[in-house]
């Protein structure tokens, strides 16, 4: 599969949030304020994207020689908590203003599904590391679009008046269903 | 003693309804609206997610003494991690067709926000049998919540329900965007909406 084709898929058909189910809760948890949302998209596609990277090279150069890739779950998850913990140590030294703004999103990608989830798919696929990098890249794009769209039917939401029991969770459920509905019709495209 | 058992009991209740984890607190919704397309994954999902959060309940509790602070979270991620493990080579070697229906799901267990939420919230700082209630009462009512979906999601999406082994068909004509994840979406939608009109949660 080429690059492009690996991005639109992952992107567009496969989308991490309305096709796959991953990374639910923090998608219903945090998309009741646009702005949040947006920064906790960036987050998550900066870290897809560079945890691809680290993971690739765990994989090829530690587990893949050793043959201990049944321990890959164990592995993935201690480089992707401690590289979330270095980056933000990072950030916080040499870009305060940027920290203050992106970095208490941080430590709530540690424990976000679609993070593990891309280098799962990353090694179950057998992706190359310039494919890793796309497919990390397309799933953060994904789930930022995913979520800022909610988010802005949930800001809209909140002006209407709802049945007392359709209030909070369950309108945030039936709206990304219509918004997954709509996706499905991108079902088809890649092939 | 006396004193333990309604308390032992009352940690144990909370996981089915007043606290459900699903429901109420709408946590490790992942695996809950992927697995639910068949009643009988739903049930397999439910016990392997059972023993990944009893197995790391009762080791973070047992070990809480010893648990600096500071390093607390990559620990429990360890420990969970090392119970994910366990189970889904327990399955590839038992079960290759569930492995396959779990899929992603069985590994991303790990970072179920439930397991890593009792853990840190309630087992490291509890003894080992009130964290063994509260994982068996989380299990039971992550149970109840997901084989109650898949039990609406499969009979409108396939018409019918198959259970190990055995299937009943109801639908001559059943409506399979109930299996596609829109189908997920509207069906939890509308059951929250139906739970908190009949005031349970």
């Amino acid at each position: 599969m080429g690059l492009l084709s690996i991005f639109l898929v992952t992107l567009l058909i496969n989308n991490i949030v309305l096709t796959r189910f991953i990374g639910l809760c923090s998608y219903f948890g945090i998309s009741s304020n646009l702005r949040n949302s947006a920064m906790m998209g960036m987050a998550v596609t900066f870290v897809a994207v560079s945890s691809s990277a680290v993971t690739w090279f765990i994989n090829h150069f530690l587990l893949t020689p050793f043959g201990i890739q049944y321990m890959r779950i164990v592995a993935f998850i201690l480089v992707i908590a401690s590289f979330v913990q270095l980056v933000e140590i990072i950030m916080r030294k040499t870009m305060p203003r940027f920290y203050s703004a992106f970095g208490i999103y941080l430590p709530l990608i540690t424990v976000n599904c679609a993070i593990l989830a891309v280098n799962l798919i990353n090694f179950e696929e057998g992706y190359s590391l310039p494919a890793s990098l796309v497919n990390g890249l397309a799933t953060g794009l994904g789930y930022t679009l995913a979520i800022v769209l909610l988010a802005g039917i949930r800001e809209r939401l909140a002006y209407e008046e709802l049945p007392r029991s359709l209030q909070g969770a369950p309108i945030a459920f039936i709206a990304a269903g219509l918004l997954a509905l709509s996706f499905q019709g991108f079902a088809g495209i890649g092939g | 003693m006396a004193e333990e058992r309604p308390n032992l009991r009352w940690e144990a209740e909370k996981g089915i309804l007043r606290k459900n984890p699903v429901f109420v607190i709408l946590l490790g919704l992942c695996p809950f609206l992927a697995i639910s397309k068949s009643v009988e994954d739903a049930i397999w999902m439910t016990l392997a997610f059972g023993f990944v959060l009893l197995g790391s309940c009762l080791v973070t509790s047992f070990s809480r003494r010893w648990i600096p602070k500071n390093v607390r979270i990559p620990i429990f991620v360890v420990v969970i991690s090392s119970f994910v493990t366990v189970t889904e080579l327990i399955i590839r070697a038992y079960s290759p067709t569930l492995r396959e229906h779990l899929g992603i799901f069985l590994p991303l267990i790990t970072v179920n926000c439930i397991v890593l939420g009792r853990v840190e919230a309630f087992s490291s700082k509890r003894s080992v049998l009130e964290s063994l209630a509260d994982a068996c009462g989380m299990t039971a009512g992550f149970g109840l919540a997901i084989v109650s979906i898949s039990f609406v999601r499969e009979l409108l999406g396939s018409g019918g329900l198959s259970l190990f082994g055995r299937s009943l068909v109801l639908l001559s004509q059943p409506v399979s965007g109930f299996l596609l994840s829109p189908g997920g979406f509207l069906v939890m939608g509308g059951m929250l909406a139906l739970l908190k009109k009949l005031g349970v949660i």
